[in-house]
């Protein structure tokens, strides 16, 4: 029975080790934040975090996070650089469906991590495999810069 | 408009400050009073509740899925209420057409035509006012003070003479009691605090926190989740299957024919995905629908050829074509578009012996009530609809034919699984299954006099009807889909002679629905495209020359039209680009749903022959602007969803097989293809009309415009065909 660390808790799966990772979270667990829309890792929108690396949960199967970290986008509330991204992206009003979001947000911390002051080539390489229909790509773009800034101020 | 009324004696004539008009009381809907004896929140009407501990709910007949359409209803009800912002929380309304009504449809529930704002605004705001009305009066016996020295600020009531105060959650039940008042006073829009300020969205809590609950969220007790083998080609029938290799998939519970496929139940997504993976299906194709799309096109191409029905005619054309000084004449070709929103069709039913209950983001709840209540045998009002968030839709979801709706219901009369069911479809399903934005052929002939003016517009248009067979056929007038010709009967240019002309072909089985915009996704681009040329061939300026056109009757058009231009500095030579590439600026004007837009488009062609769209300036007349905000929001998504089409957007047939599956060929525009998009926002004070849908149509003809400004090369089909433009 593959065991990992879930959003921070130590966390033992019922599941076929085959499974991807994204129906764990959403038929068994009620981790509802990743979205299923390709199923093919061709769009983003299950994105979550496997060892702070942002991965594709919909191709990802269970037995790859055996002893991992596994974070999705419930835990970026707790999370120093998720909840500052969060907060920028109230603030600018990103979301429109929503449903890309999660997997936007969980992208967006993960390049902040990695990069404190990313351009916005950085953020197109980041993100370019994280699609979003409603087109929110100019204030995704913004609400990353403005959690830059604000993290940067909360650094220093 | 056609509003129900509910109870006649309650019929209230309202002073508005928008003249004299006719309110209908709208009772609260009545599951949501049932069994409350005695209230502790306060419902003066169908659209608005609030509670005893302060908070201020807002009903939203309307579907959100992405458009804002739940914070700017709220920004209406709040206005005239005084509500503070933060107090105000939004639900959606059950399925029901007589309180919930579209005014423009109606009675008939539902979200679409971007007119949520346009046929709300009236009402809400005499909600809104009428609740404050009752609240007022309830202070004021209370406090047994007039009615006219109380104020009402941010949720709270005060009486400044005698200090006393109370916010609207302690004077709720008393509220309750006060008779609905018979006239009421709309605030002018001077002082209005919410309208026309940003009001942050009611829905961005849930929507970075992952707890926004879609369709695809949903779990309930006892339920299973079903996939469909859909046939493979449109018409085409199940002829046999075996259910042994799905059913030997650990989790799949049932295998059940129904009308369009076979239904895999698993107890969950992914064995449910193997299971229909491993079903093996016979498809009896003899009645199925076997053209590809250059076979289509090349039919729309022979009828364009032919007269088609008038869809308006003005003057000669014929006599002003022969006497023209310059002919010119070109066509253009549209291909189907899937909607692709980012949550593929999805729903869930629950058929017990009482009824149907269903969640869904409902786009067209009267539609799905009624189809449902058909098929399984139930009164309308025996299914009930919860109308949840929408992952997208852009018209997907207010499908003419209630179709997977009824695919869900489908699976549940035939299933034994009495327990919820929860319809899922793959991308590739939500690709290939059907409902496109039809194919379109249209061929402009134009003449212009010897000052280049155009003395002669004939436009002949091909294409499915989207009307036909839907519960809005009654629209179609002497063989006319209004939706067919919208942006081309109604140009606004003035042309002496002028003829609009459309063929409807009712021999393509391909399933044909709106998608954002709808008509005008093709004819402003055919239509704008065009009118560049006959600007070129005259030699003349392209904003001027649609200046001159509007002249002094559109004035609303040549607002946006001066607006954009001024705002992108037109006329100002363009910053030159990296070696090698050639810069262009573009144009283009269009109206839909009674909202002007006008944008150009800057674009640079790299040495490769690489197109990059730089930079977008919109101008928008929207009447008045409830939320600015949300108005850019949807003007900048608009964009990248117009330039999207205009770059990738083709589903095209194959011997009646879809060829795209998937996002890596049904592409869509990733971040780093965003143009900078800048959006300016008419004044007005006319009614608010809608948002979501009438910056799309002027974005592809703007690009191309600014592409054949570059390079000279004027682009006849869509997607573009990017490889034409190496020097």
């Amino acid at each position: 029975m593959p065991t990992l660390t879930l959003n921070g808790a130590i966390t033992r799966i019922d599941a076929d080790p085959d499974t991807p990772l994204l129906w764990v979270l959403r038929d068994q667990l009620h981790l509802t934040g990743a979205k299923y829309a390709c199923g093919m890792a061709l769009c983003g929108a299950c994105t979550v975090l496997l060892d702070g690396t942002p991965v594709r949960a919909c191709t990802t199967p269970l037995s790859v996070a055996e002893g991992k970290q596994l974070t999705t986008i419930e835990h970026m509330a707790k999370d120093p650089v998720g909840k500052v991204v969060q907060a920028a992206w109230q603030e600018l009003d990103v979301a429109q469906c929503g449903y890309c979001q999660s997997g936007q947000i969980v992208a967006a911390t993960a390049l902040l991590k990695s990069n404190h002051r990313p351009s916005d080539a950085d953020i197109d390489a980041a993100l370019g495999g994280n699609l979003c229909r409603c087109g929110t790509y100019a204030r995704i773009r913004a609400a990353i810069h403005l959690a830059a800034r604000n993290l940067t101020g909360a650094r220093s | 408009m056609n509003n129900t009324i509910v109870n006649e004696s309650r019929r209230r004539f309202l002073q508005g400050s928008a003249g004299l008009t006719l309110a209908v009381y709208l009772a609260p809907p009545a599951q949501a009073a049932a069994g409350k004896t005695a209230p502790r929140s306060f419902e003066p009407n169908a659209f608005l509740r609030i509670g005893s501990d302060n908070s201020v709910t807002v009903i939203s007949k309307h579907l959100e899925m992405g458009q804002g359409t739940y914070t700017g209803l709220a920004t209406i009800v709040a206005e005239e209420l005084d509500a503070a912002w933060s107090q105000v929380r939004v639900e959606g309304a059950p399925a029901d057409a007589k309180r919930y009504n579209n005014l423009f449809f109606g009675p008939f529930q539902g979200t679409g035509g971007s007119t949520a704002m346009a046929n709300s605004w009236q009402q809400l705001r005499q909600a809104g006012a009428s609740a404050r009305a009752m609240l007022v009066r309830a202070a004021a016996r209370k406090w047994k003070v007039p009615e006219g020295e109380i104020q009402v600020a941010d949720g709270v009531l005060s009486h400044p003479p005698s200090r006393r105060k109370a916010p609207f959650g302690e004077l709720a039940v008393a509220a309750s009691t006060e008779a609905v008042p018979e006239t009421i006073s709309l605030k002018d829009p001077g002082d209005f605090k919410l309208v026309g300020r940003r009001a942050p969205r009611k829905d961005a809590a849930d929507k970075i926190t992952g707890r926004a609950r879609f369709t695809q969220d949903v779990q309930l007790p006892d339920m299973q989740v079903a996939l469909v083998a859909h046939p493979p080609r449109f018409g085409a029938k199940v002829k046999g299957f075996d259910p042994a290799p799905a059913l030997a998939i650990a989790g799949v519970t049932e295998v059940v024919a129904i009308p369009n496929g076979v239904a895999v139940l698993a107890r969950d997504t992914w064995s449910a995905l193997r299971g229909r993976d491993a079903l093996q299906v016979e498809w009896d194709e003899s009645a199925a629908f076997r053209l590809g799309s250059g076979e289509i096109l090349e039919r729309y191409r022979q009828l364009a050829r032919k007269p088609g029905k008038p869809a308006r005619s003005e003057g000669n054309i014929s006599s002003a074509l022969y006497s023209a000084n310059q002919v010119l004449e070109a066509s253009f070709d549209f291909p189907y578009l899937a909607h692709a929103a980012m949550e593929p069709m999805d729903c869930v039913v629950h058929v017990t012996p009482e009824g149907c209950e269903i969640w869904n983001g409902c786009q067209s709840q009267t539609q799905d009530q009624m189809k449902a209540a058909a098929l399984l045998g139930l009164k309308p009002e025996q299914v009930r609809i919860h109308t949840l968030y929408a992952g997208g839709s852009f018209g997907r979801r207010a499908n003419t034919q209630s179709d997977y709706v009824l695919e869900a219901a489908s699976i549940a009369k035939a299933s034994r699984h009495k327990g919820p069911i929860k319809l899922v479809w793959t991308r590739e399903d939500d690709l290939r299954a059907g409902y496109f934005r039809p194919l379109f052929h249209h061929r402009l002939t134009a003449g212009l006099d010897a000052q280049g003016r155009p003395t002669a517009w004939h436009q002949r248009l091909v294409g499915q009807s989207i009307m036909a067979g839907s519960a809005f056929a009654a629209g179609i007038k002497n063989g006319i889909d209004p939706v067919s010709v919208e942006g081309a009967a109604n140009l606004p240019y003035a042309i002496p002679n002028l003829q609009v002309e459309l063929h409807t072909p009712e021999d393509i089985a391909v399933p044909v629905l709106w998608w954002r915009s709808v008509g005008s996704t093709h004819t402003a681009y055919a239509v704008e495209a065009f009118l560049d040329e006959l600007a070129q061939a005259a030699g003349q300026d392209p904003v001027a020359y649609r200046l001159a056109l509007l002249g002094d009757t559109h004035p609303r058009h040549a607002g946006v039209l001066r607006l954009a231009a001024e705002k992108a500095g037109w006329g100002s030579p363009l910053p030159p680009g990296p070696a090698g590439s050639r810069r262009g600026r573009g144009v283009a004007l269009h109206e839909s749903f009674n909202t002007y837009v006008a944008e150009v488009a800057e674009v640079t062609i790299g040495a490769d022959g690489g197109l990059k769209v730089d930079r977008v300036v919109c101008a928008v007349d929207c009447g008045i602007a409830i939320n600015p905000d949300n108005i850019r929001a949807q003007v900048e998504g608009s964009v990248a969803f117009a330039l999207t089409a205009a770059l990738h957007g083709a589903i095209t047939l194959k011997d009646g097989v879809v060829e795209q599956s998937n996002f890596h060929d049904y592409r869509l525009l990733p971040i780093g293809d965003m143009p900078r998009v800048e959006v300016h926002i008419v004044a007005s004070g006319e009614p608010p009309t809608g948002i979501g849908e009438p910056a799309v149509p002027p974005l592809a003809p703007a690009v191309a415009n600014a592409i054949a400004a570059a390079t000279g090369k004027r682009l006849y089909s869509l997607p573009f065909d990017t490889t034409r433009l190496t020097a």
